[in-house]
């Protein structure tokens, strides 16, 4: 049994949500700088080479990528060999995410639903955690905006709707979002399971690397022909028009009940960012 | 691209003179505001109250930063969806304001103030908060600092990079752009 005391996480989860603010992947550089070449519009172009800059700025002068410094998304798969000591998981995910917030100067944009006060350190995390073999810890943050998040959808599709009620509501959300959601946007979708299991494989979806495509052909080919789909509806970079609405698309899927078909979309900005540590 | 710098406080001559789709860059002072201060500003006007600043000619952006790190001026500082400040833009246009900075749609409302009372709307990049704070050169809360990330504040900007979204002349970038570059 590997110990690991609560203080590793802290640290951990402090520094992952500095570093995701600030240094953009070079996996979303390399996409960003691709897509200009497919871009068509002179203003989409334009709109590119600004993110491009953005992003450079941001890691060599240290300033976050986007004020919108996103709720606290993390992903945690804890090895079943592993003994957590020295207090909760928990507590030690909510300390660490307000230490990273504070020390990195993040915006704090946690508040209550109707009151809309802030409740001033960016607590709570959304914290998804996974028992899996081993004996390490392996953590995962996606820091995401409000804007993004907004044009998200679970929908209990009629199993009889098929694929074609599944494209139709990716691109609903899309055509929807315009402009808002930041595009060029990146596209995850949850197909199956149960009504919460979509949503999550939606957003589980969003971590996979951009330009990778699923191993399993069926689904390969899902995501091309919806990121094809995306790319013709002239959204392009922020909304102005172009060939360039979304960088890439990533479904993942699993059996569903014989009476479903859960869909859920999770549109990401093209400010992707996601950082993991391994303990 | 061809860049036409423009300068605060906004004149007719010159918001008459932008079209959709035009870049400009944009230096004087202007103010941020989101959702809470819009709302208070509202509130101000029905109950027969002065707005903390005078808004006539000048531009609001719609932003909200993150906090400034010691030796900086501001932090991460681009657009917030301006869509939820559709509400309330109309009676502010009414009013004198010539400018407004966002990102997204606005409502037919806010688009026929535009054309009614000559002013215009600009978007920024959504997510380049990084490349767009290197354009402040002094920021100061100037009302409701009890709302943090979304108090007034007054901005010096020089060159900040935007883009015509809505002009005078009715139209709108994210309509026709979109309507170009659809297969």
């Amino acid at each position: 049994m590997k110990e690991v005391h609560v203080d590793t996480v802290i640290s951990a989860l402090e520094k992952l949500f500095i570093d995701a603010n600030y240094d953009l992947s070079q996996n979303v550089l390399d996409t960003l700088e691709k897509s200009i070449d497919k871009e068509e519009s002179p203003v989409g172009k334009e709109v590119l080479r600004e993110l491009i800059k953005n992003a450079n700025l941001a890691k060599e002068e240290r300033i976050p990528i986007c004020q919108d410094t996103g709720l606290a998304v993390t992903f945690i798969e804890v090895g079943q060999d592993v003994h957590i000591i020295g207090g909760s998981l928990v507590d030690a995910v909510t300390e660490g995410v307000r230490r990273g917030y504070a020390k990195g100067y993040l915006r704090k944009s946690a508040c209550h639903p109707f009151a809309r006060k802030n409740t001033g350190d960016n607590t709570p995390a959304i914290l998804h955690t996974k028992i899996v073999p081993g004996d390490k810890i392996k953590i995962t943050v996606l820091p995401k905006g409000g804007g993004s998040e907004n044009y998200g959808s679970v929908k209990m599709l009629v199993p009889s709707e098929g694929k074609e009620g599944m494209k139709a509501l990716v691109l609903e959300m899309v055509t929807k979002g315009g402009p808002n959601p930041c595009p060029p946007i990146i596209v995850g979708v949850g197909i199956g399971g149960n009504f919460e299991t979509s949503a999550l494989l939606s957003k589980e979806a969003l971590m996979e690397p951009l330009g990778k495509r699923n191993e399993n052909p069926e689904i390969a080919a899902l995501e091309e022909e919806l990121l094809t789909a995306i790319n013709k509806t002239g959204i392009g970079p922020q909304g102005y028009g172009g060939t360039v609405t979304a960088l890439d698309v990533h479904v993942k899927m699993l059996p569903c009940h014989i009476a479903s078909l859960p869909v859920a979309v999770n549109i990401q900005c093209h400010a992707h960012r996601i950082k993991e540590a391994i303990i | 691209m061809e860049i036409k710098r423009i300068k605060t406080p906004l004149e007719v001559n010159i918001i008459e003179q932008l079209k959709a789709g035009e870049k400009v860059y944009l230096n004087g002072y202007i103010y941020t505001a989101r959702d809470a201060a819009h709302k208070r500003f509202i509130d101000t006007l029905n109950e027969g109250g002065k707005l903390p600043f005078d808004i006539q000619n000048q531009v609001i952006y719609y932003c909200g930063p993150s906090p400034a790190p010691p030796g900086r001026v501001i932090g991460a500082c681009g657009p917030t969806t301006s869509s939820r400040m559709d509400a309330y833009a109309p009676k502010l246009i009414s009013l004198g304001l010539k400018g407004m900075i966002g990102k997204g749609k606005r409502s037919q409302a806010v688009k026929d103030a535009i054309k009614q009372f000559k002013a215009v709307y600009f978007g920024a990049t959504g997510g380049a908060g990084a490349l767009l704070s290197k354009s402040v050169k002094s920021s100061e809360a100037i009302a409701y600092e009890d709302l943090g990330p979304e108090a007034v504040m007054k901005l010096n900007v020089v060159d900040l990079p935007l883009f015509v979204i809505n002009d005078i002349y009715g139209s709108d970038l994210y309509e026709s752009g979109t309507a170009q570059y659809k297969k």
